[in-house]
């Protein structure tokens, strides 16, 4: 409670964990196999559909998305532009589909470098503690003391607008919640009989991280990954709104909806379209990561 | 100062009728009956135990009858009677009016029992103002009286006292000062003492006895210590896997138990009066709430068991004057301990 | 009470370390920024005469760790520069747009809870029904909104079609403030309760459970009094330290929120700074972000240990 806070998806899935299901008795829960899980499918369903548009983009868009066609320009939706068309006589359903590959992409990427760089860093500090733990969780603090959009606004700003400038800002302030995670999995995975069992057989420290440990708290840090691609693609759109993400004309949500804000009063289907898009999004993953989690740590919920 | 007598009554009381009458009181979760069929009777002023192991029913009993049963787990059959009027059948309203000044409820770990973010006297006097209608600085006199009544010392002071700044005995002494704040007929006791030292265990004993004497409360206390009720009740009921098994007064249910349980139990209990007698431990466990088959819960581990008893359930049937047991075999259990 | 309070002069020195490390993390960063002040403020067509002129006039030309070290020496002195694009003290216009943000965040604050805590209690009290579900789809949408565009649609809604609220500014009188501001603080309001509510829905339904409201229930009690005196503030406790944390994170929110519905506070501020490499500036709106969410968490605490009368964190801290 004093120490430094982790993200408040985190706090609040800790919250919810902790607290009792009293709908299911625990006699009878017994572990469903993962497609009866409703949560994880439904998720997995969403996911996999916008998965798929992404993919098959150009297979899918009817129209060019970067193609103007002025004398078209900002039409309601018909028959030859199902979502009618932007500013520039752009067909807004195919720019809706092919900024589903951008947003898609940069958001699974982006997790990546924090989920590696932050689970390593955390589950060191954790299990060998030390100054080391000590000098990771000071600069876990002075991380946690900036709220995550100004630091990546201003490094993006530093950076130049671009795709690899926000990869390296989503990395660079990220990492911090998932070594937070680990270094607390680590924590209490190192008190555990079978590790001390493990050192007592003479078994290095590499290899228990590895075989043993690994494997049981890697589910904490995937299941966080799923709430943190929304948190990412949140922050892209965000960027791309505020004019330091994707350039254009590379359609994108969040600058479909900095173009369509002008028209608000006359077009409002251009700015609210792209955000249902996120909604929908995030809603997928967001149930992806509730089934995971019911399904990798069920032994959690009491 | 409020009478030592319980208040005239409020609540419609046909005294015709033993205080409290359980009938056949079914208690379950959607999967499975923990209580089955449960019937016994309290007469106004008696002090009845109800004895078994974990797992007997004997607290959801208590809290059935209360009507404090936890989520996902429902009354399902049977009738609990108050002064001849069904409980489960009577509007909400109605029976939470009871609470408090007709029943009361003193919890087994008082830690967890009294809200911890609230002083102790406010609990104690949360009561009197709801049902006895005492303005803030009359019920918080009162409040001060009861814990005086409990042998609270300085209880003026300790009124304004948190729950965690007190030790487990004055706990309990607040918990039970809070029941029986309203003047209750039924006092209703689940393991008050167990989670308590030894010591301060019989202290709370005579407390209750004492409060339920002066007031002439009914007293229903459910707990595993044979000893417990030996000293404080003058009746007894012993339950086994949802069944009442046996039920009399104490002091013949245990000088000579009439069911295989009773006498396992007694067989199985420390007995300070005669320390060399040697213990027999009951073989095997209590049966699995789900796998609870026809036929007596008790055959599989009994000494008496005949074939019988394995495919027919024993009614709870008199047995002797004021005797009731539930058992095919009882006239073999004829010698006295 | 208050002498369980003494913990915070300790937690202050302790966040010295913190804020320190701030400090260095914002200069560094700043000056990373590409761009030249003096180039902005002179505009394209300026000689390098006269940049180089104002570039030494502003002390951009010195190396980078004397401009740290003066930057120290003068925040000690509570001098935090003067702005590059106003000509102002820094301080001054700090000083014009924090009581707009607090404001904000404070409204945003109040409209969460009256979101939030009678949806957790309805989910609370009966979960795994149908209005558990209900409350848990209204929380998974608002976390996967994006805020600028709740923003935009309340604007769409609230301003544009019903014409009830204004669609920018910051007004003038208190009263007008109140209404200039209700649509970004509920923009904020959203975006914080569904953290709030998933936190306060697990807690009320464990304290539900447990033996204390049994007890009550055993005195007669139910309803609103028994929600109101054994429940809330149990179910709060856990529930407090996740909406200090929500806080902090809001204040990143309120930047792009600010410049949404052009509200004059710190992250309108901000955001125009960094456009204009006005770097004083970035550095102090920075700074004092980050003070503000170590002055929160301490807040928080301090609410914890008033609501908790078990709580002692003075003597935890020793321990």
């Amino acid at each position: 409670m004093t120490t430094t806070p982790a993200p408040p998806a985190v706090l609040a899935a800790q919250a919810e964990e902790a607290a009792p299901d009293p709908v299911r008795p625990a006699r009878s829960r017994r572990l469903k196999p993962w497609y009866r899980n409703g949560t994880l499918v439904v998720g997995l369903v969403i996911v996999g559909l916008l998965v798929a548009v992404a993919v098959f983009a150009p297979l899918l868009a009817p129209y060019d998305p970067v193609k103007q066609d002025l004398q078209n320009a900002l039409q309601s939706p018909g028959a030859e532009h199902w979502l009618g068309t932007d500013k520039y006589g752009r067909d807004v359903l195919s720019r809706l589909i092919w900024g589903a590959r951008v947003d898609l992409r940069i958001g699974f990427l982006a997790v990546l470098i924090p989920f590696v760089v932050g689970t390593v860093v955390g589950a060191l500090a954790g299990y060998f503690g030390g100054w080391f733990d000590t000098v990771v969780m000071r600069v876990v603090d002075v991380f946690f003391a900036f709220p995550f959009y100004v630091l990546v606004i201003v490094l993006v700003f530093v950076l130049g607008a671009g795709e690899s400038s926000i990869y390296l800002a989503i990395a660079a302030v990220s990492w911090v919640a998932y070594a937070k995670i680990m270094r607390g999995e680590l924590l209490v995975a190192k008190k555990q009989d079978y590790v001390t069992a493990a050192r007592l057989g003479g078994m290095s420290h590499g290899r228990i991280l590895l075989k043993h440990i690994a494997p049981n708290v890697l589910s904490q840090a995937l299941i966080y990954a799923c709430s943190d691609i929304v948190m990412d693609i949140l922050a892209i759109v965000t960027l791309g709104y505020l004019g330091l993400g994707i350039a254009p004309p590379t359609a994108e949500w969040g600058s479909m909806i900095l173009d369509g804000q002008e028209f608000i009063t006359t077009q409002w289907l251009q700015a609210t379209i792209p955000g249902l898009a996120v909604v929908v999004t995030s809603l997928g993953l967001s149930l992806l990561g509730d089934g995971l989690s019911d399904q990798l740590s069920p032994e959690r919920r009491k | 100062m409020t009478s030592t007598q319980p208040a005239p009554f409020r609540v419609g009381i046909d005294e015709t009728v033993p205080l409290l009458r359980v009938r056949d009181l079914s208690v379950g979760t959607s999967g499975a009956t923990i209580v089955d069929g449960v019937s016994f009777d309290v007469a106004a002023g008696e002090r009845t135990g109800i004895v078994g192991e974990s797992g007997s029913g004997k607290s959801l009993t208590l809290r059935a009858i209360a009507g404090l049963l936890p989520r996902g787990v429902r009354v399902t059959g049977g009738a609990v009677e108050y002064g001849g009027t069904d409980l489960l059948t009577m509007p909400a309203r109605r029976r939470r009016a009871l609470m408090g000044p007709e029943i009361a409820m003193v919890f087994q770990e008082p830690m967890t029992a009294l809200n911890p973010v609230m002083r102790v006297g406010d609990q104690i006097a949360e009561g009197p103002r709801r049902h006895l209608g005492l303005g803030k600085a009359e019920a918080a006199d009162l409040a001060v009286q009861m814990m005086a009544r409990t042998g609270i010392p300085d209880p003026a002071r300790r009124a304004r006292a948190y729950p965690h700044e007190l030790s487990g005995g004055l706990r309990q002494r607040i918990m039970i000062a809070m029941a029986v704040s309203c003047g209750p007929r039924l006092l209703l006791c689940d393991e008050p003492t167990t989670a308590l030292d030894v010591t301060v265990q019989l202290q709370v004993l005579k407390l209750l006895e004492r409060l339920c004497e002066d007031t002439g409360t009914a007293l229903v206390f459910v707990t595993h210590d044979l000893a417990v009720v030996n000293q404080t009740c003058s009746a007894v009921d012993v339950m086994y896997a949802g069944h009442v098994v046996e039920s009399g007064p104490v002091a013949e249910v245990f000088t000579a138990p009439k069911h295989p349980y009773t006498r396992g139990l007694l067989e199985s209990a420390p007995d300070f009066d005669r320390p060399d007698r040697e213990l027999v431990p009951i073989p095997g466990f209590p049966p699995n709430v789900a796998d609870r088959g026809p036929g007596c819960p008790f055959a599989p581990r009994c000494g008496y068991v005949v074939d019988t008893c394995r495919t027919q359930m024993p009614p709870l049937a008199t047995v002797a004057p004021g005797r009731l047991a539930a058992c095919f075999e009882t006239d073999r259990l004829g010698e006295a301990l | 009470m208050l002498d369980r309070l003494r913990f915070i002069p300790a937690r202050l020195v302790q966040s010295i370390p913190v804020v320190f490390g701030v400090t260095v993390v914002v200069f560094f960063m700043v000056h990373l920024l590409p761009g030249n002040p003096a180039l902005v403020l002179l505009g394209q067509s300026a000689t390098p005469e006269r940049v180089a002129a104002l570039n030494t006039q502003l002390g951009l030309d010195q190396p980078l760790w004397d401009q740290y070290l003066r930057f120290l020496g003068n925040l000690v002195q509570l001098d935090l520069g003067q702005s590059i694009t106003y000509q102002r003290p820094v301080t001054e216009l700090i000083g014009d747009a924090v009581p707009v943000t607090l404001s904000l965040l404070a409204y945003a604050l109040v409209l969460s809870l009256v979101i939030s805590v009678p949806l957790a209690a309805l989910a609370a009290s009966a979960p795994g029904r149908v209005r558990d579900a209900a409350v848990r789809v209204f929380t998974l949408l608002g976390q996967g909104m994006p805020q600028f565009w709740v923003g935009i649609m309340l604007i769409l809604l609230l301003g544009v079609k019903a014409q009830a609220f204004p669609v920018g500014g910051y007004g003038v009188t208190a009263g007008e403030h109140l209404y200039y501001l209700f649509l970004p603080a509920l923009t904020l309001a959203i975006a914080m309760s569904p953290t709030t509510i998933r936190s306060l829905r697990a807690s009320t339904i464990g304290v539900l459970g447990s033996d204390h409201v049994a007890t009550a229930r055993s005195k007669g009690a139910a309803g609103t009094t028994l929600f109101r005196r054994h429940v809330l503030r149990n179910a709060a406790i856990p529930t407090v330290s996740i909406i200090g944390v929500n806080l902090g994170y809001l204040v990143g929110g309120s930047l792009v929120i600010e410049k949404v519905f052009a509200v004059p506070g710190l992250g309108s501020l901000m955001v125009n700074a960094i456009f204009a490499r006005d770097f004083p500036t970035i550095q102090a709106v920075a700074l004092v972000v980050a003070l503000f969410v170590v002055v929160v968490g301490i807040l928080t605490d301090v609410v914890y240990t008033a609501i908790d009368p078990r709580v002692d964190l003075a003597a935890k801290e020793r321990a």
